[in-house]
């Protein structure tokens, strides 16, 4: 509770009037949060645990009457959920392990190697930023089915979401300012005691920018697992597809029930993500805001 | 770039006296070696780049005036792709439904995350409940959020029209009647990506001097004027840039409409990215598909571009 003067002073709300007032808008706010972002979830959860009769019942029964863990059972086995959960897991873990290595390697090399037209390099990574993304993913999904040179399609492979997620201006213009901040003596230091440039990465520089790693892994994770139009277009081969594209397939021709038990199910890991490192993601967006 | 590049060594030698200027062959034989070193590093991000944003880009526009059909090759058309996009009944539909779109997106999805962050600034107790809750949305999976809200909006036991029930209000067509499904649309944007606009905007409020509050009170400012002569100037600099934000995110909006509405009833739900989806995946019309994403790229590169030089010049303030 910091001390901070607001919009309303903390003489008003010490008067019996102003404390009267403050008490009602909280309540009022936190059962309006409660309605409005936690019902829809509850709601979800507890569908998925309805029989089939009660869940198309009018008026709805806001607690189910039995316990079905069937709609549950029957989305883990009927829509291969383990089959498309591994393949987003692969998808999301390769895009990380790609971003992290070479998006860290460009930044640095950018960052503190020199290289010759760096300044051009770096406006054209940053131009992008002004080219949103999803108006491009047709041409970029025609470079993807027939790679320039080697003439290789990467459609239904999950180099397809690796190798574009790389060029995330976002995340290398992060690390690369990171990186900027990072004090040269120690480098410098360390390379006087002999250390290669990649030593010097491994061992000085990447202990020293934890934060910012982590802040990148979480958004390389989430992008992936929240993308939908991309891997709709490269993965037209149904075992390969992620759970987005798998959901949106299957929902034409399933019980309501499996499917918003599966629905539920491919929330979780982003949830339990998100509430365990809540504070950091937080505290991450907010940072984001003031340094723009 | 010469200048500087000469300019380095000397003031490498500078900082370690102790080492005797190395002979000038050797340190052009060195300087290559840090350069091919250097590109190294790059050069995995760079080929990325290369391949995925800056040859996209570059075929977008050389595809937009050409015939092309994978496997055949190109032919140029000129300007017909544009024209035959053009007159098709849903390319207006299209641009409508988009315009529209944010235009409501900036009027409810704004509205609401500004009032809320007001709000909360205000409440002392509970507030990491209140952030969580508020984001919580944000970390469903899209492709979810679109299916529970299209279950909710199901015209039978649909929540949506219960809820209208429950308060003794007339039921709506939600997403299923012509002139209700856009709106619909709306707020299943809203609801999912308040989270972002809230937490920004509150960290925002919480860089306002709070003396300026106290100032302003003694002067004997109310509540209201407060907000609309403290707050806001305050503010507006990251006001402008999430408006920019949003604006730039629902002109790109193709998940809702896709997995919910299907651009239907009577294409009233039709945007812009679906129509090049459909142009690229249904009609095989790639030509077409980047006529359109060019004139959406030029449309949204304005935006971005005032959005960079925005927080370019915010920075340089800061």
């Amino acid at each position: 509770m910091s001390a901070t003067r607001t919009l309303v002073s903390p003489a008003a709300l010490a008067r019996p009037r102003g404390k009267a007032i403050y008490w009602t808008v909280f309540t009022t706010v936190v059962l309006l949060f409660a309605l409005a972002f936690l019902f829809p979830v509850y709601w979800m959860v507890t569908g998925a645990l309805k029989s089939p009769d009660e869940i198309a019942q009018t008026p709805p029964s806001l607690v189910p009457k039995q316990w079905h863990l069937s709609g549950y059972t029957d989305a883990w086995d009927l829509m291969q959920l383990p089959e498309h959960l591994w393949n987003t897991v692969v998808q999301a873990a390769g895009a990380w392990a790609f971003q992290i290595v070479f998006c860290t390697a460009a930044a640095y090399a950018l960052s503190k190697l020199k290289p010759a037209f760096g300044k051009v390099i770096l406006g054209g990574i940053l131009a992008t930023l002004m080219v949103p993304a999803q108006a491009l993913v047709v041409p970029k999904y025609l470079t993807v089915a027939d790679l320039p040179f080697i003439h290789t399609s990467l459609l239904n492979d999950p180099l397809a979401i690796w190798l574009p997620a790389v060029a995330n201006a976002f995340n290398l213009y992060l690390l690369k300012r990171f990186f900027d901040q990072l004090p040269r003596d120690v480098l410098e230091a360390a390379e006087m005691d002999g250390a290669g440039k990649l030593r010097t990465l491994w061992s000085i520089v990447l202990p020293m920018s934890r934060p910012v790693l982590g802040v990148v892994s979480i958004f390389a994770l989430v992008a992936v697992w929240q993308d939908f139009l991309w891997p709709l277009m490269v993965f037209s081969d149904t075992g390969k597809q992620p759970i987005s594209v798998a959901l949106v397939q299957l929902s034409q021709n399933i019980q309501l029930t499996v499917l918003i038990a599966a629905m539920v199910i491919a929330s979780i890991p982003m949830v339990a993500l998100f509430l365990v490192f809540q504070r950091h993601i937080i505290a991450g967006i907010s940072a984001g805001s003031t340094k723009g | 770039m010469t200048k500087t590049a000469e300019r380095r060594p000397i003031g490498k030698v500078a900082v370690r006296p102790v080492q005797a200027p190395p002979p000038a062959g050797d340190r052009r034989r060195r300087r290559l070696a840090d350069q091919v070193r250097a590109y190294g590093f790059l050069l995995g991000g760079l080929i990325c780049f290369a391949l995925f944003s800056w040859y996209p880009a570059i075929r977008a526009v050389v595809i937009a005036f050409q015939k092309y059909t994978p496997g055949s090759p190109p032919e140029w058309v000129g300007t017909a792709n544009f024209t035959r996009v053009w007159h098709d009944p849903e390319f207006s539909a299209a641009w409508r439904n988009t315009l529209t779109f944010t235009l409501l997106a900036l009027l409810i999805g704004f509205a609401i995350p500004f009032v809320m962050a007001l709000v909360l600034n205000e409440l002392r107790h509970a507030k990491a409940f209140f952030r969580v809750v508020v984001y919580l949305p944000v970390m469903i999976p899209p492709v979810v959020s679109a299916l529970l809200w299209k279950w909710f909006y199901d015209p039978g036991a649909g929540l949506a029209n219960e809820a209208l029930r429950f308060v003794h209000l007339p039921t709506s067509n939600w997403s299923n009647g012509a002139d209700t499904a856009l709106i619909s649309l709306v707020i299943v944007a809203t609801w999912a990506n308040m989270g972002g606009t809230v937490l920004i905007y509150l960290a925002a409020l919480q860089s306002i001097p709070g003396e300026l509050y106290e100032a302003a009170e003694l002067d004997g400012a109310s509540l209201l004027q407060r907000i609309r002569h403290v707050t806001i100037p305050q503010t507006r600099f990251v006001i402008l840039m999430l408006m920019l934000l949003q604006i730039i995110a629902t002109m790109q909006i193709f998940t809702e409409p896709f997995v919910i509405t299907g651009g239907g009833p009577e294409n009233a739900t039709v945007t812009v990215l679906y129509l090049i989806y459909k142009y690229a995946f249904l009609y095989n019309d790639f030509g077409g598909a980047c006529a359109l994403s060019v004139m959406l790229l030029v449309l949204l590169g304005a935006f971005s571009a005032v959005y960079l030089r925005l927080t370019r010049s915010g920075e340089e303030a800061a």
